[in-house]
């Protein structure tokens, strides 16, 4: 690539950000970080009861993935995405109330940090601290949306040490059996509390756990605000077309302890220096300089807003009561206290007899062994309209010399799902070796007689599409990540695996 | 208790005369599905199949794979899922293929359906229902009662009926109900049993229980299968003289305390019955309550029938000895007569 190294964060055609975007970018950014500072002095200061988790050098994953998304689409925070609440539109008083404890908080004292969510005008759904549980949730709001016509795309976290849950697991398949409008955030932070990625997991990238179940996955480098944003935006984009569900691994790093408590001792020097370097806040503000996207004048007038909001919303919660003590008694059951009722964005008619009604029965066509259709999942919902695949995706000529920093594991996936290769299939195997066609449900290469036979949903014409091949062609992980600026300046391997010259990747694997 | 051969294929629910349990369930949820779209039932082979014990049979027909989703063996999706389903206004019921199976999925439960109103004022109006009970030779996983983890935690409703008219009108108001709520369905009750149904839309309320049999000498206190040992047993016990009074608690959370304390005021002593485990069964929780609101008026100890403190055994006499029957709660009644 011949091209300026900062061109490639933003010339993605599918999701150009306008100037006034790339602002809003920075705005969330830094007020999460000052609100997390004032945080911090508020918890010295014994303000704030409970505990508190840093989000410090992740700021871009919180706001780039959640600014991918709708007004109309739901999230599920987890306590390091406080950026993604504040792009929700969650004002800053809720977080510093909920932290506080006070009666004038979202959960009004009865729950701290992240734990509040607004299912009517937010669309958010409160995490709870057992990991791994929103991925289910998330999946039936992602299923609901879909029946009562929505359109919605539901999306949530979890860090690398939530991906070795039961849930995690349970949650994917019901998700990608039902080919739920679902995109999940595999916030690799590289430490689950004390224990590094590698004493977790004996794979390089948490995104290859996608491929187990047929979700396709792409990796990002998460300090990159405009990479996590575009590669957010395409999952986002395939998932309202009918074509999720989605996972994105984001490499970045916690650069504090699990909370304030923790000082982190366990982690290499080195390691907090090498991310440090890459912190996002800095690596955003220059990017947006040398692009003349901004000047100083820009932002010192934004950081000024910043001040001036967090001021009034901070004495606000300061001056706040805590609740009265009787709270505690309360709110157990709805005793109508909620209206219950479903925005219908279809017609009823079309899921009651007789619309609804079927032959309930299986035929050979069906099952996967005999059909494609069948693979690529579904219950049975209406498809929505189909919209064209992302320029970046569609024009793999043009778009190889824009593609931003983001590796992808698995191919551009089909676009209609009766006729061709569905794309988890494809997944991970095509990657490496493209001579030897990844083939249904353990009948593996070595099988021979299947491989040959038109049962094998490879041998089929739509397989040999030139444009499938293209994509195939096109996977060469290494080589998109390498041009990211950031990957030049620190890994010494140029030109390929930018993140096994990790200090913690070598920590782990003696 | 009248045993009739099991119903595996029918494919409607029959619209007149006596029906079983699971028919009266089925109807239940064919009735609720009609009413309102927003109730679609979730779990595991309960489509095609029409779920393990037919309770289900013939919903995906009419229905469809949208509103009756089959999913992989994974419990905590299934609660997961319809848990987010309900965020959204839908009114998921959620099969149990066994209650045994709630284990896998008691963090999703009790963590995140069972607080989500009480914590963020998110209502959570999805039913868990599922086969339960002993009896049957089941074995250890296919016979618990595992009701008392769930009535310990706060934001659950408990239903365990014990009659098809009950069954089918609590299931209703369970799935018109703003809250959670886990439905346990006695599978040795599932066909032994025939009931007519009350005419039209009819629901029995949450939180209710009912006195089965008027008695004057002293109180048995049951539920689900127990529920018909007692009567049983009071039939026994009436022709030795001693009239007992039999409740059927119904629901289990919240517990209708009022309709136990009146009614050992008036006959000054109690039994309980249950068929779950005798420690920390909700035996000891009666007792403590009527310690509480009615010490005063007790004439005797408060006694129990319960299971054994075991897991459930499988083969017969160990099932037998396992569970209580009819003779040990007579042997019961007789003692606590005595005071």
């Amino acid at each position: 690539m011949t091209q300026s190294p900062n061109q490639s964060l933003t010339q993605s055609t599918a999701s150009a950000l306008t100037r006034e975007q790339h602002l809003d970018l920075y705005y969330y950014m830094q007020l999460n970080r000052q609100l997390e500072e004032r945080m911090v002095r508020l918890f010295r200061q014994n303000k704030i009861v409970g505990g508190l988790y840093s989000s410090l050098g992740q700021e871009a994953v919180s706001v780039g993935t959640c600014y991918a998304l709708e007004k109309r689409d739901w999230i599920a925070p987890m306590i390091r995405n406080i950026g993604a609440l504040l792009v929700k539109g969650v004002p800053p008083r809720d977080i510093f109330t909920q932290h506080m404890a006070k009666f004038t908080s979202p959960t009004l004292g009865k729950d701290g940090t992240s734990h509040f969510g607004d299912l009517k005008i937010r669309h958010i759904v409160s995490p709870i601290s057992m990991l791994g549980d929103l991925i289910p949730v998330m999946t039936g709001v992602a299923m609901a949306g879909r029946y009562l016509g929505q359109n919605i795309v539901a999306l949530t976290w979890i860090g690398d040490g939530g991906t070795s849950t039961g849930a995690f697991h349970e949650g994917l398949g019901l998700a990608a059996s039902q080919r739920a409008p679902f995109v999940l955030i595999i916030e690799n932070n590289q430490w689950a509390y004390s224990t590094p990625v590698s004493r977790q997991v004996p794979i390089q990238n948490l995104a290859d756990r996608g491929a187990a179940y047929g979700i396709a996955s792409v990796i990002v480098d998460g300090n990159d605000v405009v990479a996590v944003y575009q590669a957010s935006k395409e999952a986002v984009n395939e998932c309202r077309a009918g074509r999720g569900p989605r996972i994105i691994e984001v490499k970045t790093m916690r650069m504090r302890g699990h909370a304030q408590h923790d000082p982190a001792e366990y982690v290499p020097k080195e390691m907090f220096d090498y991310w440090k370097a890459r912190d996002p806040l800095t690596l955003y503000e220059k990017y947006l300089t040398e692009n003349k996207i901004w000047d100083a004048a820009a932002k010192s007038e934004i950081d000024a807003r910043i001040e001036r909001e967090l001021d009034v919303e901070q004495k606000f919660a300061e001056d706040s009561p805590l609740p009265p003590p009787e709270l505690a008694e309360e709110g157990v059951y709805c005793d109508g206290c909620h209206k219950i009722e479903a925005d219908w964005k279809r017609a009823k008619s079309e899921v009651t007899p007789p619309r609804s009604s079927i032959d309930p029965t299986w035929r050979l066509k069906d099952l996967p062994a005999y059909t494609q259709a069948a693979i690529a999942g579904g219950n049975g919902a209406k498809i929505p309209a189909q919209t064209p695949p992302p320029a970046s995706v569609a024009v793999p000529t043009a778009a190889a010399a824009t593609v931003p920093a983001v590796q992808k594991s698995a191919p551009a996936p089909a676009p209609e799902r009766a006729e061709t290769q569905p794309e988890h299939l494809a997944a991970g195997v095509a990657a490496e070796d493209p001579a030897v066609p990844r083939v249904p449900f353990g009948r593996g290469p070595k099988d021979k007689a299947f491989r040959q036979s038109p049962e094998n949903p490879q041998n089929k014409p739509a397989y040999s599409r030139a444009s499938k091949e293209k994509s195939f062609s096109r996977t060469q992980p290494e080589k998109s990540f390498s041009k990211s600026p950031r990957n030049k300046s620190f890994g010494k391997n140029a030109q390929g695996k930018p993140f096994t010259k990790n200090p913690q990747d070598k920590q782990g694997r003696r | 208790m009248s045993h009739t051969a099991p119903n595996l294929s029918s494919k409607t629910v029959p619209t007149s005369g006596p029906i079983t349990m699971v028919d009266a369930i089925r109807q239940a949820m064919f009735e609720e599905m009609e009413r309102d779209p927003a109730v679609v039932a979730i779990g595991e082979d309960i489509g095609v199949y029409g779920g393990a014990f037919k309770v289900t049979d013939g919903l995906l027909a009419k229905f469809g794979r949208e509103r009756v989703i089959e999913t992989p063996i994974a419990e905590t999706a299934i609660i997961g899922a319809a848990c987010g389903m309900s965020f959204l206004g839908l009114r998921p019921v959620a099969e149990m293929q066994f209650i045994d199976f709630i284990a896998c999925c008691f963090n999703q439960v009790t963590n995140f359906v069972a607080k989500s109103h009480y914590l963020w004022g998110a209502p959570v109006p999805m039913v868990i229902r599922g086969p339960s009970g002993g009896g049957v030779h089941g074995g250890p996983f296919h016979s618990a009662n595992p009701e008392m983890y769930f009535v310990h935690t706060p934001g659950l409703k408990v239903i365990y009926p014990s009659t098809p008219s009950d069954a089918k009108g609590l299931l209703k108001s369970a799935i018109r109900d703003n809250n959670p709520v886990l439905f346990f369905e006695h599978k040795y009750l599932y066909r032994r049993l025939k009931e007519e149904m009350p005419p039209g839309d009819y629901t029995v309320p949450i939180g209710k229980a009912i006195v089965r049999r008027p008695g004057r000498d002293l109180t048995i206190v049951s539920y689900a299968a127990m529920a018909h040992t007692s009567m049983e047993a009071a039939v026994e016990l009436a022709k030795e003289g001693i009239e007992a009074e039999v409740i059927d608690l119904r629901t289990l959370l919240p517990l209708d305390k009022d309709t136990i304390l009146s009614s050992v005021k008036k006959t000054n002593k109690l039994l309980v019955v249950h068929e779950d485990t005798r420690t920390g069964g909700i035996a000891g929780e009666i007792a403590a309550l009527v310690f509480e609101g009615a010490f005063d008026d007790l004439d005797g100890p408060v006694a129990r029938v319960t299971a054994l403190d075991t897991p459930v055994p499988y083969s017969p006499p160990l099932e037998e000895r396992f569970l209580p029957n009819t003779e040990k709660v007579v042997a019961a009644a007789r003692e606590l007569a005595k005071y």
